[in-house]
């Protein structure tokens, strides 16, 4: 019995650090925020981290912890971020209070990118390893190219939704009254949306996001979906449904990154379908990698390092995405490689993050 | 006759499709990674053949012999760098290396070359004109389908009656016992990576030589393509290589042509995902379940 | 040869088809009922005419040379392979078009030749998952952490515990499994199949690896999981020890098909089973 006080220290201890550390930062950069001591160019950052820390720990959750390779996590993203803003668009009448419209508007992106993760999961969390890592790949580029072909308006009748698949369509076509306004435009996106996003909303959804896949890695479906990793046949063999984890483990994920495009959408004034491209899958693939698979400490840390890390090498100016790419295979090959990694353990002798194993 | 015409360039771009998708799937085969940077050595290809034109002068067959060379080293050199210390590790970690590789050849071409697209010269002009001018096939589509053809069949006999090509093979099946019978497995991964990207630039050449322009990003949704197209035959084999690549090009000038431009993507990658629903190791490959 | 006594041991009696159980478990549907069981990969028989019969409380055995298809009749009982002829009675229920999870739901658990455990995992989530099916909360409970999912966990982890002192494991609850000695690594995935609260517990290969001293422990604890759980065993083994000590009923395999069934002791002096193993005499 005392071994089992001492594990419900361990693993509780591990989850309390991470939230702790996270409300730390907040207050800390809500601090400098409201002083004024941060630039320019951090403070307009501050939500697009928080986006990418959710898209980090959400794609952990399929790669890390359900070990199954996904490339197309921004689709779900753009997804979100879309159903988002026409939902706190349409909305803007309706309720005039900003967060409560923000919070429906996440809520909403999430629920599209749960559909959206549902449609593709189902039949494609059949296959495995390389291949469905490229058919996640080609779903996010069919949703990339959908919703470049959706123009969407609204007016007091409602919404208004034309699909452009021939590109002969325009906003004309939508037929909405005066008082109507465009809010999607095709390939152009989504235009003169209000930027109602605010970091404290980055803030919660981050530790949504948190209690969510901490709390569910330490209950019995997350152990369920952690054992389709370590080995799909003896997971089969104790009576555990494969399709029913890897579809939870795939459509929670899709959720939380529908909820985070919501509030990447809401806080430009101007967004297109090809910000969220298969380079951006892979920018938040490249954060879950570094940050250690399984390790959700890791993917925030990873997640806002890197981020941060290409404004920062501004000075480097033409040569700051060399930099990033060496850096990104230096490191790679540090943590990776035997030989180098018993010279850098010499050199720096860092503790490794613990693993969210249970 | 519009629709041959469109069959006719959805074949030539099948071609260069097809001809990447060989070294994918070579690579792919035997290193059992995802060389994501491919289709960035095919970028590279393009440039050089194009600055060897242009600024060296040189004539258009000496300038492909030139780029292959260039390719060549490049791909040893990317993959004794950073894929080879990453034999042992986990296959994502190659795949982000493959990435980060990804990133700095564009990069590198972006800060050598600029931003800006350049005109690319067919290598060869003109076109044939067939049933009173209604139908006309370029050269170069010609010659594309041609390379691609004498490509196969080279790399069929080369895998199958030589012997770097038995212990590529030997290889994809098994390194570890391919070792024990004397094969130098890590001189075969590098031959490998060496002629797949020879023949990235054969299909940067022709690829620029369609699309007549260049840029540092020109490789990479080729790349992407080129890939779901070995998927789609079947990765690890030669044939299923042509055939994917042949069949998405034709798929995509089609779809291109008389469905929707903005949803020709879509069209393609929905028809892998569908044949990969029906058949799970694509259309030529083998597969193997679990054993228990 | 030495016979591990258990409080259960009875004479084995014929049944209908060609297969005896022990006279105890008469009268009661038999656990397994195997009838003209086979499976062809691409036009190769694997096994044929495969009919066995194992009573609720039986210790069976599974022998026969390397490839004689043992670990193939598993797989069919088990449902990773789907039979191309016979039927599999478990409990008298058809197990026709089910799968591993439905099968192992209606209580057939195995362990597995190659070990399969969740390695990354700790030895307690392995058994806990074993238990997967027994705990009952759902996605949101374990989110919220609700009271349910609190009284759930904390029942699990005494019987995870329960269950893992059968063989002294509870003190490594913690230990990854993956990191265990071999030993202890079968073991565990004993443990684990034993959590699901099987009917029919299959063992493939129990004794691999292990040194006498842990074989004959092997043994007792083997008898001492029938007699405690009331459960049927059948078990692939080589070490003739163990099957001969323990099993009540033993079946032989060779090429796919059986060559005979009977006590131990029917078998051991079976010309026709001591010819598969050692080969035939060369006629002078």
């Amino acid at each position: 019995m005392k071994l089992k006080s001492r594990k419900l220290k361990k693993t509780t201890v591990i989850d309390f650090a991470t939230y702790i550390g996270v409300v730390l930062a907040f207050i800390i950069m809500n601090t400098l925020k409201n002083q004024g001591m941060l630039t320019r160019s951090l403070t307009g950052q501050l939500i697009p981290i928080c986006c990418y820390i959710v898209m980090a720990v959400s794609l952990n959750l399929t790669v890390g912890i359900l070990g199954e390779l996904s490339l197309g996590h921004a689709g779900f993203m753009s997804v979100g971020a879309f159903s988002g803003v026409v939902a706190a668009m349409s909305l803007q009448t309706v309720i005039p209070s900003e967060p409560l419209r923000l919070a429906i508007a996440l809520v909403v992106g999430a629920i599209f990118a749960a559909i959206a993760g549902t449609l593709v999961g189902i039949p494609v969390l059949r296959l495995r390893g390389d291949y469905l890592a490229i058919v996640t790949l080609a779903f996010g580029e069919i949703i990339k190219e959908l919703i470049n072909c959706l123009i969407i308006g609204v007016d007091e009748t409602g919404l208004h939704i034309v699909f452009n698949a021939t590109g002969t369509k325009s906003v004309n076509d939508l037929g909405l009254s005066e008082a109507g306004r465009v809010l999607i435009k095709g390939a152009q996106g989504a235009t003169g949306t209000q930027t109602i996003a605010s970091f404290t909303a980055g803030f919660i959804l981050i530790m949504i996001s948190l209690v969510v896949i901490l709390n569910l890695v330490r209950s019995r479906s997350g152990r369920a979906i952690m054992a389709l990793r370590d080995n799909r046949i003896a997971a089969e063999s104790v009576g555990i449904n494969v399709t029913k984890y890897k579809l939870m483990a795939f459509v929670t994920s899709a959720a939380l990154a529908g909820a985070a495009g919501a509030l990447y959408g809401l806080n430009f004034s101007n967004l297109v379908a090809t910000k969220f491209d298969f380079n951006t899958s892979i920018l938040v693939l490249v954060f879950v990698v570094l940050g250690g698979l399984g390790n959700i400490w890791g993917s925030i840390i990873a997640a806002t390092v890197l981020t941060i890390l290409p404004e920062a090498l501004r000075g480097f100016d033409d040569y700051r995405m060399l930099i990033y790419a060496i850096v990104l295979i230096l490191v790679m090959l540090a943590t990776n490689n035997p030989q180098m990694k018993t010279l850098f353990a010499k050199l720096i002798p860092v503790r490794r993050g613990e693993k969210v194993n249970g | 006759m519009e629709f041959l015409s469109y069959l006719i360039s959805g074949i030539s771009l099948g071609s260069v499709y097809a001809i990447i998708a060989l070294g994918y799937t070579m690579v792919y085969g035997i290193a059992k990674m995802l060389n994501f940077a491919h289709g960035d050595v095919i970028m590279v290809g393009g440039y050089i053949s194009l600055l060897s034109m242009t600024s060296l002068g040189l004539p258009w067959w000496l300038a492909v012999i030139l780029a292959m060379v260039v390719c060549t080293v490049l791909g040893v050199v990317i993959e004794g760098l950073a894929y080879k210390p990453l034999r042992a590790a986990p296959s994502l970690a190659v795949l982000i290396t493959a990435i980060g590789v990804s990133y700095f050849l564009q990069n590198a071409a972006l800060l050598l070359w600029g931003a800006s697209p350049k005109a690319y010269t067919p290598i060869i002009a003109g076109s044939v004109k067939l049933f009173e001018g209604q139908l006309s096939i370029s050269y170069v589509s010609m010659l594309t389908v041609f390379m691609c053809i004498v490509i196969m069949i080279a790399l069929t006999l080369f895998t199958g009656k030589t012997r770097m090509g038995k212990a590529m093979r030997a290889c994809s099946e098994d390194k570890s016992a391919a070792q024990l019978m004397g094969i130098n497995v890590n001189r075969t991964i590098s031959m490998t990576f060496a002629i797949g990207s020879a023949l990235a630039a054969i299909a940067g050449v022709l690829l620029c030589s369609s699309y007549t322009s260049l840029m540092p990003t020109t490789g990479s949704m080729p790349g992407i393509k080129a890939f779901t197209a070995a998927v789609f035959g079947g990765i690890g084999s030669i044939p299923g290589a042509l055939l994917g690549g042949v069949l998405l090009g034709i798929i995509e000038s089609l779809a291109k042509a008389y469905i929707s431009t903005q949803l020709a993507n879509s069209i393609v990658f929905a028809v892998l995902i569908i044949t990969l629903l029906v058949r799970p190791a694509g259309l030529l490959g083998k597969y193997v379940p679990e054993k228990v | 040869m030495a016979r591990i006594k258990s409080k259960n041991d009875s004479p084995l009696v014929p049944m209908p088809s060609d297969s005896f159980i022990p006279q105890r478990d008469l009268g009661k549907t038999p656990v397994l009922e195997a009838k003209h069981l086979g499976i062809d990969f691409g036009g190769l028989t694997a096994v044929d005419d495969f009919n066995l019969t194992i009573g609720r409380t039986e210790i069976a055995g599974l022998i026969g040379p390397n490839g004689a298809g043992k670990t193939t009749v598993f797989n069919l009982l088990t449902k990773v392979y789907q039979p191309t002829r016979g039927t599999i009675m478990v409990d008298g229920y058809d197990t026709k078009g089910m799968s591993t999870v439905q099968v192992n739901k209606l209580g057939v658990a195995r362990t597995f030749q190659n070990i399969r455990l969740f390695n990354n995992l700790s030895v307690e989530d392995n058994v806990k998952l074993g238990m997967h099916n027994q705990i009952k909360y759902g996605m949101a409970e374990g989110i919220l952490r609700l009271p349910s999912y609190w009284k759930q966990e904390r029942i699990a982890h005494e019987r995870a515990l329960e269950l893992l002192s059968i063989f002294d494991m509870d003190g490594m609850a913690e230990a990854k499994a993956g990191s265990l000695p071999y030993g202890a690594q079968r073991r565990l995935e004993i443990v684990r199949a034993l959590g699901t609260n099987p009917s029919l517990l299959l063992l493939d290969e129990p004794a691999a690896g292990m040194n006498p001293s842990e074989t004959a422990e092997l043994m007792e604890n083997i008898i001492k999981i029938r007699d405690t759980f009331q459960i049927a065993i059948m078990l692939i083994e080589h070490d003739m020890n163990l099957v001969m000590g323990i099993c009540e009923g033993i079946c032989v395999l060779n090429f796919g098909k059986v060559i005979a069934k009977g006590t131990p002791d029917e078998i051991q002096s079976n010309p026709v089973v001591i010819e598969a193993y050692l080969g035939k005499k060369k006629e002078a």
